[in-house]
């Protein structure tokens, strides 16, 4: 039997907002600041919910205006974070081995903003002012499509699709298909763009977001005991992952290992996890067997942790569960208290921050706790950044969707 | 008053630059949209819409396939403007 590959990550991109790309968004993180802001639209002040988190950087500002009139905002925020991730691996034009070279990329919705107004046009001019651009740019495979057009992918071009898991779905689908040699590269993230009233009228009428229009930059609160809702956030998150093989031959900087993945589904309910968080516990096993992992080499956690009042415990369950009494040496982070939920961009995003802390070896820190639920009986990072530890250590990151999608990601320090 | 052929191809090449993204001093009467100017099926579409608000014409699907240059859509556009 031949010894599975080693999937290694070499570049990363990323659009948020804390940052127009990944070295400030990293920045963003370790100060702690909120990019959550007051929604001045005119459409907002009609909505239960009047904050968001937007971009820090206008997708204008890196994109040609034909791009920028081609592509629904959230294939804008794709193209732009593979941009950079591709160059932060040291490629340079499309100068991977095309049949070699795939491309993960998912959203959670897709191109909301482009299908609903071009259904104002369609009622407000007719039929012929709908553009013929309107499905290419409002399928939810349309950033990963770009993605590959853009860098001449021709290993496949892949869009996975699980709503808050979608991002670190896409890291670990894009893990297999380099095992499984199908690809030796691979440019796997998620991105959302969905700051609009309908998706923000719908979440805000489940009961999902959080309600605090007086203090938007405190609202995202995951394990304070006030926690009431998530914080709508859009961006985009990009990994270049690489068989370590080739990544060696041809002398690229590695960030981490990918290690291992674990997927399971809850199979209990469209919006809730379960209670004591059985499918995330069962996530959690199969990444850390995945990765070949002990508890105990786990140090850092990316945690969900939308503050949801249900799903912040039903994780921290899940945890305690599956590392038991090696949990107490884990350093969490709830970085969602600063960038907000980016639906299908998250999971990204988040395992972009997650790389970045093994490679600097600091935790960033969870804000806005301002008391912790007597529950969480875990070592939450609060305020400021922590000093991980030196040598070989993991790091997880957690990614759980509506539909009951469960993605665990394992990374391990080189 | 109907647009003389110049102003027809300074207008047009305007929306050519807007919504494909080609210098509209490259517009010229000789060029091909596929083969000079990069113009896909999509973006001609897009070409079209536009030019049908911007010069108050009806360009039927029928007729977009005889539009090979962009003389060719100049030419129609004088023709059948009101």
């Amino acid at each position: 039997m031949t010894a599975r590959k080693s999937v290694v990550v070499t570049g990363v991109g990323a659009t948020t907002p804390l940052g127009g790309d990944a070295a400030s968004f990293w920045d963003g993180l370790l100060a702690g600041r909120s990019g959550v802001r007051n929604l001045t639209e005119e459409w907002a002040e009609q909505l239960p919910v009047r904050f968001a988190a937007r971009v820090a950087v206008e997708p204008s500002a890196h994109l040609k205006p034909v791009e920028i009139r081609r592509l629904d905002r959230s294939a804008q925020f794709a193209l732009i974070a593979a941009r950079e991730a591709w160059k932060d691996a040291g490629f340079e034009g499309k100068s991977a081995e095309p049949n070699r070279l795939g491309v993960m990329v998912g959203s959670g919705i897709g191109g909301v903003t482009t299908l609903l107004s071009a259904y104002d046009d369609l009622l407000a001019k007719g039929p012929r002012s709908v553009g013929p651009r309107t499905v290419p740019m409002l399928m939810p495979n349309s950033p990963a499509a770009y993605v590959g057009l853009e860098f001449d992918a021709r290993a496949g071009v892949h869009a996975p699709v699980s709503a808050c898991a979608t991002g670190a779905e896409a890291v670990g689908h894009a893990i297999e298909m380099i095992r499984s040699g199908r690809a030796d590269v691979v440019l796997a993230g998620g991105t959302e763009a969905a700051i609009h009233p309908l998706p923000i009228a719908a979440f805000a009428n489940m009961m999902a977001m959080s309600k605090r229009n007086d203090d938007p930059q405190h609202a995202s609160r995951p394990f304070d005991v006030g926690r009431d809702g998530f914080v709508l956030g859009e961006g985009a998150g990009i990994l270049v992952l690489e068989s370590a093989e080739h990544a060696a031959a041809r002398g690229a900087r590695v960030y981490a290992e990918a290690a291992g993945v674990g997927f399971s589904a809850d199979s209990h309910d469209i919006a809730q996890p379960e209670p004591d968080g059985r499918g995330v516990a069962e996530a959690l096993a199969f990444a850390l067997e995945d990765a070949d992992l002990t508890p105990g080499d786990v140090r850092h956690l990316n945690a969900h942790a939308t503050s949801t009042p249900r799903g912040d415990l039903a994780e921290i369950m899940a945890f305690r569960k599956i590392l038991g009494s090696a949990a107490e040496d884990v350093a969490v982070s709830a970085t969602k208290s600063m960038h907000g939920h980016l639906l299908g961009g998250t999971g990204a995003i988040e395992s972009v921050a997650t790389v970045l802390a093994l490679h600097h070896r600091q935790a960033p820190p969870t804000i806005n706790i301002e008391e912790l639920d007597p529950e969480v009986t875990l070592d939450i990072v609060r305020d400021k950044p922590r000093a991980l530890p030196e040598g070989q250590i993991a790091a997880l990151n957690d990614s759980f969707g509506f539909g009951g999608h469960n993605v665990v990601v394992a990374f391990k320090s080189v | 008053m109907a647009l003389t052929q110049e102003e027809i191809l300074a207008d047009l090449a305007e929306i050519v630059e807007e919504v494909a993204g080609v210098d509209a001093a490259d517009v010229q009467m000789d060029k091909s949209f596929t083969g000079d100017l990069d113009v896909d099926s999509l973006t001609m579409v897009e070409v079209v819409v536009a030019a049908e608000e911007k010069f108050s014409v009806k360009i039927p699907d029928d007729a977009v396939k005889d539009l090979s240059t962009v003389g060719d859509a100049v030419g129609y556009i004088q023709k059948n403007q009101a």
